[in-house]
Order: structure tokens, then C-alpha cells, then sequence
């Protein structure tokens, strides 16, 4: 157990070297991130300049929530489908699939550091952003946004581990498949908008992404102060989904590994 | 008890041709190890020789539990490789032909990574780290430097140490020289003795270089197209071919000459 806790440490160590080694591309993907969610925020001033009658604040603060979840989100993912498609690039992937650590370490370990490093980057956006349009706030709950986002981590992780598995399978396309899963989940999870404009099977593949529940709480928790007891509605669903999807990664991304050791795929490309 | 046991191992790749059939590119079966068996005893020293695509890499993948076979065993200490391949992890650690880092990254920083796997934590690689590295001849003043500045040489020097780092009592070498300037080749390879003689280690070294072969290892296999035909110290298989050199006894025993081979291998593929 002792050694499986240092392989998982060993996991966030090594992100947080590339972090450091790679401090411009941080830099530069955090000023696009940002641009980003500027562009996006903007709409809510664009809709009044063009005579549409909104609450500003409100609207304002609904995008900018929905920006900053979706690129929260897309660190999560990015990094744990990064965790084969970077050790390929580089050639390190038979080293770490030799090594004598459990597959759920190795993932767990990544998810980890997504979450840690993706709270601090989204949060020093939203910090950035909310300032730069004087957004006060008054009713935020920032303890029960808080807790919403430490429970969808969990599910975000586990479903970020099934789309892991694809880079495994398929050096040359998976990570691309990876983004795709990615986009198709936010499509359906009313990131800019309320889930009941979309058709009804749209609708009704929404019930199962943790981002529909997490988007609404946070809405809820920083727009009318909601406590963690009223967003319970949203919290439930999420720790269904993270108790169900965590295991059920890890479980696909091992088959993926038998797949890609039966098929001699574990080795470098690129 | 052997350290490594090897009985009829087979491995197959399936290939897709560049030629199409009804829109499709045809796939097709290559053996890339067809039924090998050996042994090795513990502290013993025994290379594989064989041309690019002779299966010496798919072999070393299969032993080091990256592969499944698709037929007989291989056990590790008696640890079967696909049964219990977490114990055969503790165990094995490899060097290959491509060092293979985070080239950003530091060597330090890399062995760090590497070590943590295997369960050492930062109090060891602290001091654990430079002292290796001063072992295998880096010169421990760059250990901060990111990989991409180092030569080739120093490179797999790292690799080396990464190998050495985690006490593997299973060293699978996978032609450790290959690319590398005489001079490193040598300091290599001195490195190997030098574990060889001062650890309990027991080595498997694959390598198309006769010489490094011969000069190393106490037994010499000749693995030709998936296949183990000879296994037997360098002067007996030399003997036994009626050959004057290593070289000579090669040719003989794989009975083909190299540019012949060369195609072939071409034709066959060259296996992971």
C-alpha cells in the first residue's frame, strides 16, 4: 500500500515537472483560455446592444459560469487522455506500463493533478474575468460551489479515464476520439444555455452527464446563494454517476491494456 | 530454480498489406517468435543475436510483461509473466536501443519519476539518484539539465541508471549500444561488466553486434526469423559450426548470407 502511494505521488511529481518545464505553454494556453471565455462572456452585452431585453449581471454570470466549467472540465480530460498519448509521444509508455503499479493508481494519480491544477487555473479565470466585467455576486454561495465542483471532479475523472483508454487502442486516432467524447458531453450538458431547448433525445442523454448537474448547481449556488441541502437534487445524480464511473474507467482502461499488449500497441509513436 | 524459463513461446503480428483487396488492405499472420524455449540460470549472462526483425525486441517485450503471448510460458524467478505479472515487475527493469525520456524534463527528474513506481520516495532518490548517476559515468554537476541537451551517449547512460535504480535482479538489455560512438559503446559496456560482477544480477542482452555478444555474455543464442537455433557458450558454437569467428559461426548456423537476410527481413516486417 505504502509503494502504491508513492507510485500515485510520483504521478502528480511528474505533472508538475512538465508544468514547470513547460511554464510558456502554460502561460500561453492560459491567455487563450482566457480569450476564450472572454469572447464567450461577451455575447451577454452583445444580446442587449442589440436590443434584447436580459438581466445582464445574471446572463453574464451564467456564460461565464459555463466557459469556466467547460475549460475546467477540458484540463480534465486533456490531461488523463495526455496520460498515454504524451508517454507514447515521448517513448516513456513502456517504462511506466513495466513498472509495478496498479492501473488505478496510475489514472487516479493524473486525476488528481487534473483536479488540483484545473481548480487553480479555472478559478484564476473566473477570479480574471469576473473582475474585468465588475460582477459583484452578492448571493454567491462559494462553499456549496465548492463542494459541487469536488463532486463532479469525481465523476469527470472517471469518465476522463474511459476516454483515456482510446490513445491505448489506437495510437493514430484515439486521442482525437477523445475530444470528441469530450465535445459531445458538453453539447448535451447546457454549458451556454438550459438543457430543455435541446430536442428530447439530447434531453434525455443529458440525465447521465455529471456536467448537466454541475452546471445547474453552480448556477443555482452562485446566482440565488443555494446551500449544499437545496442543490442535493444536483449532488445526487453526480455521486451516482462518480461511485459508477470511476470503477467502470478504471475496468475499461485495464481491457484497453490487455488489447494493446495482446496487439504489441504499448510502445512508442511519433 | 531458473531466473528465467522460457518454453515454447510463440508470438504472431498481424500485418496489413499495402496492396488492396476488394477496397480493403489485406491483413495477414507474421510470427514474430515461433516456439521458443530456454533457460537461464541466476548471475548468468546470455545474449540473443539477430538481425532487425529476428523477434530479439519482441522477446525482451514479452519477458518484461508488455506483450501477451499467443502460446507457451515464460516465467521470471518462477513468476509466470502473464499470471503474475506484478511480481515479475518487481523484478525485471530494461535498458532499450532508444533511451526514451521526457526530454524536457530533467535526468534527475526523470529517474525520480521512474523510481517512484517502484516505490522509492524522495528521501532515497535524493541521494540515491546522484550516486547512481555518478556510477554510470554522468557527470552528476548536469543531472538538472533537460534531457534534450544531453548527447546520445549520456542519454543512455541515464537509461542505464534508470535500469540499475530500482535493484532489478532480471536485467533485460535490448541492444543497450546500438547508435552509440566507440567510446561510449566501450563505457557501456564496462558499466555492464561492472554490474554484472558487483551485483546479483542476471542479464539478457539482445544485440546484432557479434562482438559485444562475445566479449559479454557467457552464453550466446542465435534467434533467426522467430526461431532460438543455437544456445551455447561462443567457443562451443563456433566448434560446433566449424567457424573460425562468432560472425562466421552466425552465417553458418542461420545459413543465409546477410544482404539475403536483409530482404527478408524487409519481407517479414520488423516487429516491435
Amino acid at each position: 500500500m505504502r509503494s502504491e502511494f508513492i507510485g500515485l505521488y510520483g504521478m502528480v511529481e511528474r505533472n508538475w515537472y512538465l508544468i514547470k518545464r513547460y511554464a510558456w505553454w502554460e502561460i500561453a494556453f492560459f491567455f487563450w483560455t482566457a480569450a476564450n471565455t472572454l469572447t464567450i462572456v461577451f455575447i451577454a452585452k452583445g444580446v442587449e446592444a442589440t436590443g434584447g431585453k436580459v438581466n445582464l449581471d445574471e446572463l453574464t454570470t451564467i456564460l461565464l459560469i459555463g466557459a469556466v466549467m467547460w475549460s475546467y472540465l477540458g484540463i480534465i480530460f486533456e490531461l488523463l487522455i495526455e496520460t498515454v498519448a504524451w508517454e507514447r509521444w515521448e517513448g516513456t509508455i513502456e517504462y511506466t506500463f513495466m513498472a509495478p503499479l496498479t492501473r488505478a493508481v496510475h489514472l487516479l494519480g493524473t486525476g488528481i493533478f487534473a483536479i488540483g491544477y484545473g481548480i487553480v487555473r479555472a478559478g484564476v479565470v473566473f477570479v480574471a474575468i469576473a473582475a474585468f466585467f465588475g460582477l459583484h455576486m452578492p448571493n454567491a454561495n462559494f462553499a456549496t460551489a465548492l463542494v459541487l465542483i469536488a463532486v463532479a471532479s469525481v465523476s469527470f475523472v472517471g469518465i476522463g479515464m474511459m476516454t483515456a483508454v482510446l490513445p491505448l487502442i489506437s495510437p493514430e486516432k484515439g486521442t482525437q476520439f477523445g475530444y470528441v467524447a469530450q465535445g459531445l458531453m458538453l453539447v448535451v450538458s447546457g454549458v451556454y444555455y438550459p438543457v430543455t431547448v435541446l430536442p428530447a433525445f439530447m434531453q434525455a442523454i443529458a440525465k447521465i452527464s455529471p456536467a448537466t448537474y454541475a452546471l445547474r448547481g453552480e448556477r443555482s449556488a452562485i446566482l440565488d446563494g443555494a446551500t449544499v441541502s437545496q442543490v442535493w437534487g444536483d449532488i445526487w445524480p453526480m455521486v451516482i454517476i462518480g461511485v459508477v464511473s470511476v470503477p467502470l474507467g478504471i475496468w475499461v482502461f485495464r481491457r484497453g491494456e490487455l488489447h494493446a499488449k495482446r496487439h504489441g500497441k504499448l510502445k512508442r509513436s511519433g | 530454480m531458473f531466473a528465467v524459463e522460457v518454453h515454447n513461446l510463440r508470438k504472431e503480428f498481424f500485418r496489413r498489406d499495402a496492396t488492396r483487396t476488394r477496397g480493403r488492405k489485406r491483413r495477414r499472420r507474421v510470427a514474430a517468435l515461433e516456439g521458443v524455449t530456454f533457460t537461464i540460470e541466476r548471475g548468468e549472462c546470455v545474449a540473443i543475436l539477430g538481425q532487425n526483425g529476428s523477434g530479439k525486441s519482441t522477446l525482451v517485450r514479452l519477458l518484461s510483461t508488455l506483450l501477451l503471448p499467443d502460446g507457451g510460458s515464460a516465467t521470471i524467478f518462477g513468476h509466470d509473466v502473464v499470471k503474475d505479472s506484478r511480481a515479475v515487475q518487481r523484478l525485471v527493469n530494461r535498458v532499450s536501443v532508444e533511451a526514451s525520456f521526457f526530454k524536457k524534463m530533467s535526468s534527475e527528474e526523470n529517474l525520480a519519476y521512474a523510481a517512484r513506481f517502484y516505490g522509492l520516495p524522495p528521501r532515497v532518490t535524493k541521494t540515491a539518484i546522484p550516486e547512481i548517476l555518478g556510477r554510470v559515468g554522468f557527470p552528476v554537476g548536469r543531472r538538472h539539465e533537460g534531457m534534450e541537451h544531453l548527447s546520445r551517449g549520456m542519454q543512455q547512460k541515464v537509461a542505464l541508471a534508470r535500469a540499475l535504480l530500482t535493484s532489478p535482479v532480471l536485467l533485460l538489455l535490448d541492444e543497450p549500444t546500438t547508435g552509440l560512438d566507440p567510446r561510449s559503446k566501450l563505457e557501456v559496456q564496462d558499466f555492464i561488466r561492472d554490474v554484472w560482477a558487483s551485483h546479483d544480477a542476471t542479464i539478457l542482452l539482445c544485440t546484432h553486434d557479434l562482438r559485444e555478444a562475445e566479449v559479454l555474455a557467457d552464453r550466446v543464442g542465435i534467434l533467426d526469423r522467430g526461431r532460438l537455433i543455437a544456445l551455447d557458450p561462443p567457443e562451443v558454437l563456433k566448434e560446433q559450426f566449424e567457424a573460425e569467428t562468432l560472425e562466421d559461426a552466425f552465417f553458418a548456423a542461420t545459413g543465409r548470407t546477410f544482404e539475403e537476410e536483409e530482404d527478408e527481413d524487409a519481407e517479414r516486417g520488423v516487429f516491435a
